[in-house]
């Protein structure tokens, strides 16, 4: 029935459609501009005042016609009222006349203000009386270190697998679950921050930070396109690197949180941790071609252990510092030295940072200054030769910039500087070559910073060293040397033998000895527990060998703490541990507690069996997952100990008897878990027993029904006839 | 446990076998032979000469008078144990994949290849034990073909002229032989083909291994699954301890592509799974392809394995096999 239908199409309601598809005209005044400051004329000047504004305007972009200015009159005067109105043809063009022309002097006494008509529209309604914004709320912020407070004391780490992060507690087997399980998308990879506090997520877009129990977003860093970050020690800055430089496009956000216009091309960003800003960027690529491929050093900003400077290297040139938090240059002037290659700033030592803590409680946080017994900061530079002038490794104190002590080496192709972390040692790696520079061998030269004048050492060795490492908070270092002919032209299935040594100062003559050698090795790593003492040896990055060897080096000494007074052997306390393997290994870490050592095999280096394991530091594997596209592992770090020395001691000396509490703990945990399971082992069993009685029965009855089996059985008893020859056997040998 | 390197095959093994008492092992394999040893030290007994082709598949009676084997020059043979002579000799269209005795070995089912226009057919024999063994009657008893997806393995439950079949499509059902019927069945079984079935010792139930990396133990009677063990590798093979509450895996990844892949992730190793508790206790590592057959000693003294990599390797348990309770004092029955 047709007809029914056309009526009711009268009927249909059509306002949603309508509303739907209405088009919408353009009746924003977003285009008009007022202009403000054209010089006051009179009607016969005006054809010509009206073409000179439009060629002003059309130097800057602004295409006007000079018929569409409007300029009122006020009739009663005959002049102009010297303003005008615009009519632009597009709201762009009204951003780019506001950016352009805006204080844009016209002549000598005119100069222009311009803005645009729906704004002067506002201003002219605005309410002028004060209303006291509403007092926001005050949201108590997470704690940040909220880790620290678990009840196990456990520490935790992040997995990175496929584009799945994921935090984890580790303790005892009982103990180790997954803490969170953030939903982050598209990032490259994921950094903890050097105290632990929070982990950084680097996304196409720039930087975010994650933290506190709930993991919430804490910060962004908008840096496009960054592909390196780095904290600053005290977490107090951040650095981002990315090989693009900064474009600060057309109407970009603005603000101290953003790039302004005058940030474009660097390509270095330094940013206040804790409020997002955006302190300076610099250019990794200053007066040399940005496509020049010499490698680019990183961390590209290095950073004073206190927080207080960051210096940065114009290598061959200068070291330029800056003081935080202004990032200005320090005293206006860089370092010159020249053909300088390489610095390092001296860490502080845990000693040095509970003085200066000591320091800032006894100031009342008053911006006094320092007392002289403060350590200053130091930094450690060195020179190569040129022409007639030796090549030189020199010590200097900051903010003095004073020469502490120069040590002048020949025939040196390169160095390599290593502090310990206390700051009580450098050790210069000097790679030095013969007289035909045919051949490479290896000098150190130890600097003993703690003393008068100080006095350096040097430890003479014929091969390379490979890999050098102090013993944290230690007076022991580690070194990888090789004599290999391959060394040097790495092939697929090569793997370089090495030698293992390690030196201890001796105290009676105040001098580094050799402790003991390790011959024929393949490690190419050295990981020293940050607790010193233990350390493991791994040789990381080979397709054959992946060997992992755990070695203590005070195994004869019951408490560390009592090592003063020593009268064993010399070297005699290094002991092997244990030696496991973890196949292609490609990173190699310690908990922060040196209880635990983790080993991953990245997916970005190989797709052979991904993957992680820990081991506590004997050896003994706790944990292993084999997962493919794994990627990332890294352990959360934590904060130096908030205990004083006195507390600390206490604590060890009581040891026995914290251990007991935690040994009925772990019994406690360990017989609940096992009667758990022990009852659910206990159903199955009983499950399956029943099931087997049901079923044996049945089999009993069927038998009992078809005899034709029975007979069969009985003659089974061929067992009972083997024994009995047996038996006789014996009796003949009696016989 | 240093097991007993058993070399006697040019290619890769395809079923072993314990007769009742466990003192034999028969072997068969791609290169045509049939071997029997004696389990104790590895020495070969002697050969089983006559077939052309792949024996697919061997079973001994329960006295170790008469074996039967398949193979895929399309004939069944009746062999005298003792003497290595073939008795009886059947041809089929089609290659024999499967065979089994009856709990009384007055019967012997086969399942012959789906080929050449031809079904998956099983038929069951009657053996004549009068006599020398030759006089066989050349028609089977019974003879149907299952419809739907063929079947790869069977044996006789202990319901007479019931048997159990597993199947390519993971499928595991009972047949009546005497109608053909499919009493019952079970589609979901497994994921994918089944690759083994072998008995508990009083048949009541059966553990079967497939190609979806899980084997399974039903129950013969209702076909219900009791207990599942998931491994990481396609299992070519399961078998039952008896005395002990264990059950043996074999696979390792197909044969065409252990070439490229390495030991390390071959996974070619025999997994001892708790039968109960479904947790791996144990690895035993040796062959250097997949493990496509395994047989334990029915005394629960040793087990053998048989690989692609053509070795059978005789193990003998060490005494803390024995001794050990992993799971502390539980009775479980066998």
């Amino acid at each position: 029935m047709p007809g029914t239908l056309l009526d009711n199409a009268d009927d249909i309601d059509y306002s949603d459609i309508e509303a739907k598809y209405q088009v919408e005209y353009d009746d924003s005044l977003d285009n008009t501009i007022v202009v403000d400051g054209v010089p006051v004329i009179d009607k016969g000047k005006l054809e010509k005042l009206l073409t000179k504004l439009s060629k002003e305007f059309g130097k800057k972009g602004v295409l006007v016609k000079p018929d569409e200015i409007h300029m009122p009159w006020d009739e009663s005067s005959g002049k102009s009222k010297g303003y005008a109105f615009i009519d632009l043809r597009s709201v762009e063009d009204a951003n780019l006349a506001l950016a352009t022309m805006n204080d844009h002097p016209f002549d000598a006494r005119h100069r222009f203000k311009v803005n645009r008509f729906t704004d002067i529209e506002n201003f002219a309604t605005l309410d002028e009386t004060y209303v006291e914004p509403p007092d926001e709320e005050y949201v108590p912020r997470e704690h940040l270190r909220a880790w620290l407070t678990d009840p196990q004391g456990r520490d935790q780490y992040v997995t990175y697998r496929g584009e799945e992060v994921e935090i984890y507690w580790h303790g005892k087997p009982s103990q180790s679950e997954l803490a969170h399980k953030p939903e982050w998308k598209d990032f490259l990879y994921v950094a903890w921050s050097p105290l632990g506090t929070c982990i950084a997520t680097i996304h196409r877009q720039g930087v975010r930070l994650w933290g506190g129990p709930s993991w919430k977003h804490q910060q962004r860093f908008a840096h496009p396109l960054v592909k390196l970050i780095e904290f600053s020690p005290c977490e107090q800055y951040i650095v981002s690197w990315s090989n693009e430089p900064i474009v600060v496009p057309e109407g970009a956000q603005q603000g101290p949180q953003f790039f302004s216009p005058e940030d474009e091309g660097n390509n270095l960003a330094v940013w206040d941790a804790k409020t997002g800003d955006l302190l300076r960027t610099f250019s990794t690529h200053d007066g040399e071609a940005p496509t020049s491929k010499k490698q680019m050093q990183w961390p590209a900003l290095k950073w004073s252990p206190d927080d207080k400077f960051v210096g940065r290297i114009t290598p061959g040139q200068m070291i330029s510092v800056y003081e935080l938090p202004s990032m200005g240059l320090h005293e206006k002037k860089s370092i010159k030295i020249e053909g300088v290659v390489d610095f390092e700033w001296c860490p502080l030592g845990d000693k040095d940072k509970a003085e200066a803590a000591k320091e800032r409680a006894a100031n009342g946080g008053s911006a006094s200054q320092p007392q002289k017994k403060l350590r200053p900061n130091m930094l450690a530079y060195w020179t190569p030769e040129v022409a007639n002038q030796p090549a030189r490794v020199t010590l200097l104190n900051f903010p003095g910039r004073e020469i502490l002590r120069q040590k002048n080496l020949f025939n040196v192709t390169e160095c390599k500087l290593y502090w310990q972390n206390q700051g009580d040692f450098l050790c210069v790696k000097v790679d030095r070559h013969t007289k035909t520079k045919k051949s490479i061998f290896c000098n150190l030269e130890i600097f003993r910073v703690r003393e008068k004048d100080y006095p350096v050492e040097v430890v003479e060795l014929k091969d390379t060293v490979m890999e050098f490492s102090w013993e944290p908070k230690g007076e022991r270092f580690a070194l990888v040397s090789s004599s290999d002919p391959n060394l040097g032209n790495p092939g697929p299935g090569i793997t370089i033998k090495t030698d293992v040594s390690f030196y201890q100062l001796e105290r009676a003559k105040n001098d580094f000895k050799l402790l003991r050698t390790l011959p024929n090795r393949t490690s190419n790593a050295i990981r020293w527990s940050p607790r010193g003492r233990h350390v493991v040896l791994a040789t990381v990055g080979s397709s054959t060998k992946s060997e992992l060897e755990f070695w203590d080096l005070d195994f004869n000494i019951e408490d560390t703490g009592r090592k003063e007074g020593q009268t064993t052997e010399w070297g005699s306390g290094i002991q092997l541990l244990g030696t496991s393997d973890h196949y292609g290994v490609t990173d190699v870490e310690w908990d922060p507690s040196g209880r635990y050592l983790a080993t991953s095999a990245s997916a970005w280096t190989h797709t052979l069996e991904n993957g992680y394991a820990i081991w506590d530091f004997r050896g003994q594997e706790i944990v292993k997952q084999i997962l493919d596209r794994f990627k990332q592992f890294i352990w959360r770090p934590r904060p130096p100990t908030l205990l004083a020395k006195e507390q600390q001691r206490t604590v060890r000396k009581n040891l026995r008897e914290y251990s007991k509490t935690f040994d009925e703990e772990d019994a406690a945990e360990e017989s609940n878990v096992s009667a758990e399971l022990i009852a659910h082992r206990k159903r199955l069993v009983d499950e399956w027993n029943a099931w087997r009685a049901l079923r044996t029965k049945e089999f009993a009855e069927e038998q009992k029904r078809g005899p034709s089996k029975k007979r069969n059985e009985e003659k089974e008893e061929i067992e009972v006839w083997l024994d009995e020859l047996i038996e006789q056997i014996e009796e003949e040998v009696v016989e | 446990m240093k097991p007993i390197l058993l070399q006697g095959h040019e290619r890769s093994l395809t079923q072993i076998k314990f007769n009742a008492e466990g003192d034999l092992l028969f072997s068969c394999s791609k290169d045509h032979i049939i071997n029997v040893w004696y389990s104790h030290n590895g020495e070969r007994l002697g050969t089983y000469d006559g077939h052309n082709g792949t024996v697919w598949t061997v079973d001994v009676d329960s006295e170790s008078k008469y074996m039967i084997s398949g193979a895929a020059d399309n004939m069944l043979k009746l062999w005298a144990v003792a003497t290595g002579k073939c008795l009886y000799t059947w041809e089929f269209p089609t290659a024999v994949k499967r065979v089994s005795f009856s709990h009384d070995d007055k019967q012997v089912v086969c399942i012959t290849e789906q080929r050449m226009g031809y079904q998956s057919t099983i038929r069951v024999f009657n053996i004549s034990r009068e006599g020398d063994g030759k006089n066989q009657s050349k028609e089977p008893a019974y003879i149907f073909s299952p419809i739907g997806s063929k079947a790869t393995v069977c044996a006789f439950t202990p319901v007479n002229n019931v048997i159990i079949t597993g199947h390519e499509s993971g499928k595991v059902a009972l047949f009546n032989v005497k109608s053909g019927e499919e009493v019952n069945n079970n589609e979901r079984a497994h994921g994918d083909a089944v690759t083994d079935l072998q008995l508990s010792k009083d048949r009541t139930y059966c553990i079967t291994s497939s190609k979806d990396k899980c084997a399974r133990i039903h129950d013969t009677k209702t076909l219900m699954v009791i207990k599942t063990y998931t491994t990481e590798t396609p299992l070519n093979s399961a078998a039952l301890a008896p005395t002990k509450p264990y059950v043996l895996l074999g696979g390792g990844q197909e044969a065409m592509s252990v070439t490229t892949t390495s030991l390390r992730q071959g996974k070619f190793e025999t997994r001892f799974w708790h039968k109960v508790f479904e947790e791996e206790v144990g690895r035993v590592k040796g062959h250097f392809g997949p493990i496509n057959t395994i047989a334990v000693h029915p005394a629960g003294t040793g087990y053998a394995s048989g690989g692609e990599d053509g070795f059978v390797r005789m193990h003998h348990f060490d005494e803390s096999y024995f001794r050990a309770k992993p799971y502390g004092d539980v009775e479980i029955d066998d």
